[in-house]
């Protein structure tokens, strides 16, 4: 059995760094690599005591210590970043998450180490070493830069991979004398016995291995034969594992707050990147997208007249209602939900891009949360007799930017609702999942069959008109006899009807009406259309009064009268 | 002249390289797939509908263009297939497209205000890709405005549609497409058809009460209304030519109120045209 220690060496400063590589390909690894070359140190504290707290390799040569003031270290010529903990909650996720996608055996050590479990690898991967290198492959794709050391021993691959740079494999039976070299530090023991072993001349696991136990016991008592076993490869102690998060989630703070939405898309890709490489690590994808962004101070001022108003709600004693409200409105969410899971970076963010387009974040924006709902990746296999269909992901795109085009309420698939109102139904979200037994069943068949199982006769069509058209009737004999519809006169050849419908009486829009089929003359029917579309106003009238007569031409209408505003009105033309 | 014309060959090849693969190879005309229209007179007359081409169906209102849409559709998402329907004038019905046997969870409705609005919607679905059918309704937008789209907008959506499963459908008032279309179909209104019989009006019927045919009143009753039909230009070389006359007969009539369901006429035989296909 063997265990693989993963080591993120600068944890502070790499999980700054990794929000500010360019996402994506190969060009932006080598970005990745340039940035992490350059002299970066981290600094934290409130002012004015903001001090290093953390620095990459370059920054020490460039002469950055620890605890240095910031003022200090920008002297040295290195560049200065703000240590950011959110930064560092989303790397340490990410470097579980690298776990997982090899071994589903995981302990979560440290911030910056975890181990994972290799057993049963060795027929996927090969020997050990290769496991340990596709755990660094890995590791770049998700921006962080690794050390890898694998042994039977758990503590040993740990202190292995603090220990030593790059791919260590350690085989059994030789964890001491790997180890020897390595600083007592190391080991983390406490100041005490740190202080008490240097003072011993003891600088090395292989001098500290090399003590008496029992002289070691008396003077430094069970830290000491700890520390010893550790500095030996001998503690021997069981894999702690951890389970898998529900939700990825990766945070970026702004600067500078973000009005514009062209710039919030280079920090939404970013984030987008990174949560679908933790989610490809896992052999996930995203059945929803969940992003929050907190408003900065622009927003404030926009909403004082709110915040007045959750003041005087205080006052009336709702005091916990308006701090809900003030809480609620510096925040500003929005929810992708994802018609089949996907993790397609540059497609999520098309997608984010329409949704925030049409109803941008009401703001300026000084940080931003995106959250990913996992789910088990779609299969495409389809069956042979399942017909074409648009793919699901595109659909969901092309979806997005019609509905930009015409609006979200006027785009989707109708259902009728369960009344007899006329005209009524609603608009449901569109999908072209064929059903593969249905389209098996209905192969052969031609199509146009009626459910009685004969050829269905067509149908005659309506056409409706929205809004509904207002016209005048004349009645003879209880009939219908003439109308006037968008100002033309019509003489009704034949009328059926009156067709009586009421309903929803108990409520406050209750409806009557009585519906004719007319069939309509109209007298001056034909009018040609040549007004030209750039024509004046007052021809466009006309164009308009000659379109309405192109249109009006003798036709079956359906009229109905309106009881509850006792007016006519045409529904619709059969067509 | 030879080197010339290998120059500005090779110079139009370079121009088109990543767009047009081989602009002066032949292509071979590719066997056109069709499939029903849903009306068996308007399948013996065209051949079908062609997939991978445009087919434009025009004339006035009321000469059963919107039928025929709505049988085509019911045809086509009663195979499963995903169909699309851009509305210009936002006048479909759904009401009607059920009783025409259209299963409105396969069709997408693109609901537009404008001529713009659905040339700019139609470019997006055939990009999109993978529906049955689509179908551009402008038959509520006037003649003078459908006249002033451009003709490369009907030769794009024959380019974005060509070697694809999707059939285009086009319905307007007047022919617009031209060549850009392989198959024409001019509709005209024939004959309403009505009939004089006993009809149960909601005002008189009792609720609940057996409809006692014989002491009804007498009254006009819609039964459908015929259509005829002309191909005006096809490139398939399928389907008899000439034209068709068929009908469509109207829904059966349901009135209702309180909520209650009182069906006061249905289940009469539908008035049926004679259908007949004749030869040029």
């Amino acid at each position: 059995m063997a265990f693989a220690a993963i080591h993120v060496a600068n944890f502070m400063v790499q999980a700054v760094l990794r929000a500010e590589v360019e996402p994506r390909d190969h060009v932006e690894l080598r970005a990745d690599g340039e940035l992490r070359d350059r002299a970066v140190a981290l600094v934290d504290g409130t002012a004015p005591l903001i001090n290093v707290v953390a620095a990459n390799q370059a920054a020490w040569c460039a002469g950055i210590q620890l605890g240095m003031a910031q003022t200090q270290a920008q002297l040295c010529g290195v560049e200065i970043r703000r240590r950011s903990r959110t930064l560092e909650k989303a790397a340490h996720a990410a470097l579980l998450d690298l776990g997982w996608s090899m071994s589903p055996r995981v302990e979560d050590h440290a911030e910056d180490t975890i181990l994972a479990d290799l057993a049963g690898l060795n027929s996927l991967f090969g020997a050990e070493e290769n496991i340990a290198r596709e755990f660094a492959r890995r590791a770049v794709e998700l921006h962080l830069r690794v050390h890898v050391a694998v042994s039977a021993n758990l503590e040993v691959a740990v202190h292995a991979a603090r220990g030593f740079a790059g791919i260590t494999v350690i085989p059994e039976g030789e964890e001491a004398r790997h180890l020897s070299g390595l600083p007592v530090q190391t080991l983390a023991p406490s100041a005490e016995a740190l202080e008490t072993l240097e003072r011993w001349g003891i600088r090395t696991c292989a001098a500290l291995g090399a003590l008496p136990v029992l002289e070691l016991s008396e003077r430094l008592g069970q830290e000491g034969v700890r520390l010893q076993e550790l500095a030996r490869g001998a503690h021997a102690r069981a894999l702690v594992l951890v389970e898998p998060a529900e939700i990825l989630e990766e945070e970026m703070k702004l600067d500078d707050a973000v009005e514009d939405l062209e710039p919030l898309s280079f920090v939404l890709g970013r984030l987008l990147d990174q949560v679908c490489a933790r989610l490809a690590a896992r052999a996930l994808s995203a059945a929803a997208i969940r992003v929050r962004f907190d408003l900065g101070d622009a927003f404030e001022r926009e909403e004082q007249v709110r915040g007045k108003n959750a003041t005087a709600a205080v006052m009336a004693g709702a005091a916990a209602a308006a701090a809900e409200v003030q809480a609620a409105a510096k925040t500003y969410e929005k929810t992708l939900n994802l018609p089949v899971p996907m993790r397609d970076s540059k497609m999520l963010l098309k997608l984010l891009r329409l949704q925030l387009q049409a109803d941008p974040p009401p703001g300026a924006i000084v940080k931003i949360t995106l959250r990913a709902d996992p789910a088990r990746r779609r299969s495409t296999q389809h069956g042979l007799f399942v017909p074409n269909s648009p793919d699901p992901e595109k659909l969901e795109l092309t979806v997005a930017r019609l509905a930009k085009l015409v609006g979200n309420a006027n785009i989707g698939s109708p259902e009728l609702t369960d009344t007899h109102r006329p005209g009524e139904f609603r608009m449901n979200k569109f999908f072209a999942q064929p059903n593969e037994t249905r389209a098996r069943g209905k192969a052969g068949s031609t199509g146009n069959k009626s459910l009685s199982g004969g050829v269905r006769r067509p149908t005659t069509g309506c056409r409706i008109f929205r809004p509904r058209l207002a016209a005048r009737v004349e009645l003879r004999e209880g009939r219908p006899a003439k109308i006037v519809l968008r100002g033309l006169y019509g003489r009704v050849m034949t009328a059926s009807g009156p067709w009586k419908i009421s309903g929803d009486w108990w409520r406050g829009d209750a409806w009557q009406q009585e519906e004719w089929d007319l069939e309509i003359q109209f007298d001056g029917g034909d009018a040609g259309g040549s007004v030209p579309v750039n024509a004046p106003a007052n021809m466009q009238g006309i164009a308009a009064v000659q379109d309405a007569k192109v249109q009006m031409r003798a036709g079956l209408y359906c009229v109905y009268y309106d009881g509850a505003c006792r007016s006519w009105f045409v529904r619709g033309m059969y067509d | 002249m030879a080197a010339n014309f290998a120059a500005l060959r090779s110079k139009v090849e370079l121009a088109l390289a990543g767009r047009v693969a081989a602009p002066f190879n032949y292509r071979g005309r590719q066997e056109v797939v069709t499939v029903s229209s849903g009306i068996p007179e308007i399948d013996l007359l065209t051949g079908g509908l062609p997939r991978g081409a445009l087919t434009e169906i025009f004339g006035p209102s009321c000469s059963g263009r919107t039928s025929l849409l709505l049988a085509a559709l019911s045809a086509r998402t009663a195979q499963e297939e995903a169909c699309a329907l851009i509305d210009g004038g936002d006048a479909f019905d759904p009401h009607s497209a059920e009783a025409a046997g259209v299963e409105l969870r396969k069709l997408l409705w693109v609901r537009c205000r404008n001529v713009e609005q659905t040339l700019r919607a139609t470019d997006l679905l055939l990009q999109g890709g993978g529906f049955g059918l689509i179908a551009v309704d402008l038959s509520d937008i006037a003649p003078r405005l459908v006249r002033h789209v451009p003709l490369d907008s009907w030769f794009r959506f024959r380019r974005a549609v060509e070697d694809t499963p999707t059939i285009l459908m086009l319905l307007e008032q007047e022919s617009n497409a031209k060549s850009c279309a392989s198959l024409g179909l001019r509709l005209e209104a024939g004959a309403v058809g009505w009939s004089w019989m006993p009809v149960e009006g909601a005002a008189e019927s009792g609720l609940g009460r057996a409809a006692d045919y014989s002491r009804l009143p007498w009254g006009w009753l819609l039964e459908g209304r015929s259509a005829r039909g002309e191909v005006s230009r096809s490139r398939m070389q399928k389907g008899s030519g000439g034209y068709f006359r068929g009908g469509f007969a109207a829904e059966p009539r349901v009135a209702s109120e309180g909520e209650g369901i009182f069906k006061t006429r249905i289940d009469w035989d539908f008035f049926s045209l004679p259908i007949a296909v004749k030869r040029k």
